[in-house]
């Protein structure tokens, strides 16, 4: 099935939010996943499941300024 | 106030704009504006601030200028390095513009002076390099209903978005906490472009004025990201967060204090090249 992964289709097999943030080595911790606008509590990563055309955002935290 | 004839030749390319006129731009005149961090992104926000002719800038840090500080901190130059980054700040700013009051802060923002020191300003501007102070600002800010112009940079990528509290998404809507410390490298291990901190300060100094004039639509409610690599800017649309734990429905911070070790600035972040 097909998502927009910030903001990029891409093809994944489907499974949760946690499943994603795995097969791309992405550390839970580091960053906040907001799925159709809506902001995912660390505790629903693992309990929402994907559906095509979905649209993902991982927001990395950014915190340089000097 | 009246301008002098000075003023109205120094600023008539505002004057000239219908949406600032004379009447907007005595609104920057009288405006305070307060810049946490006289580094990357406080930089050329101070500048274009003062370029402005905003009344009075405040300026908080408590470093001193480094020779590594020169490839992206524009307002300090080589006879600066080793000297305070509030006074060369200053400066640059009072001979850019002598009708700028700027007031000095030699110190760290914390949770003892963030609230009394922001209290004498409209508007906020996040120039920081670490996340517990970025969290404090975002907090502090809220407790003091300040607008807050936030922003971040780290190696290629920017971020900026404004937060008007009670009204907008917060950072930590978006963001609950700090990220875990052994989990971030430092700025120095990770780098940055140099120009991105002018490109993502003068947005946050852009921001400041409409917030200021009270014109244009702030950007609030999404976070503005730019890749330098490939000249992009996205916007993410964010929301309030009923669960957010300073501006939701059930809070869980309801007074200011410090989230995490200020001691280091950290910035970079595992896993973010597999996007």
């Amino acid at each position: 099935m097909q998502v927009m992964i910030n903001g990029k289709a891409e093809e994944i097999a489907g499974g949760t939010v946690l499943d994603l943030l795995k097969a791309k080595s992405i550390e839970p911790q580091m960053v906040a996943v907001e799925v159709n606008d809506t902001m995912l509590e660390r505790t629903h990563l693992e309990t929402t499941q994907l559906k095509d055309g979905d649209h993902v955002e991982f927001l990395f935290y950014m915190g340089g300024g000097r | 106030m009246e301008f002098t004839e000075t003023q109205i030749n120094r600023y008539s390319r505002h004057i000239l704009l219908p949406e600032v006129g004379g009447k907007g731009q005595k609104k920057i005149i009288q405006a305070k504006v307060l810049i946490v961090g006289a580094g990357g992104l406080g930089s050329p926000a101070a500048l274009y601030l003062a370029a402005a002719g905003i009344g009075t800038i405040g300026l908080i840090d408590s470093d001193v200028v480094d020779l590594s500080n020169l490839q992206r901190q524009v307002i300090h130059q080589t006879p600066d390095v080793g000297r305070p980054k509030v006074v060369s700040g200053k400066e640059k700013i009072q001979a850019l513009n002598p009708d700028v009051n700027v007031v000095m802060y030699e110190e760290r923002l914390t949770a003892g002076n963030a609230l009394k020191i922001m209290g004498g300003y409209d508007v906020v501007i996040d120039g920081v390099d670490n996340f517990p102070t970025k969290f404090l600002i975002n907090d502090a800010c809220y407790f003091a209903g300040k607008p807050l112009v936030h922003g971040g940079i780290l190696r290629f990528d920017g971020r900026v978005t404004t937060i008007i509290p009670k009204q907008s998404a917060c950072y930590r809507c978006v963001f609950k906490k700090p990220p875990p410390e052994g989990l971030v490298a430092s700025c120095q291990e990770a780098g940055v472009i140099g120009v991105l901190a002018g490109i993502i300060g003068t947005i946050q100094a852009t921001e400041a004025l409409k917030l200021i004039l009270g014109i244009g639509r702030p950007l609030t409610d999404r976070l503005l990201d730019f890749d330098a690599r490939r000249t992009q800017f996205r916007e993410i649309r964010i929301k309030r967060n009923p669960d957010c734990p300073l501006c939701g429905e059930r809070p869980t911070i309801t007074e200011l204090m410090e989230d995490g070790d200020v001691a280091g600035p950290t910035c970079a972040l595992p896993g973010q090249r597999n996007l």
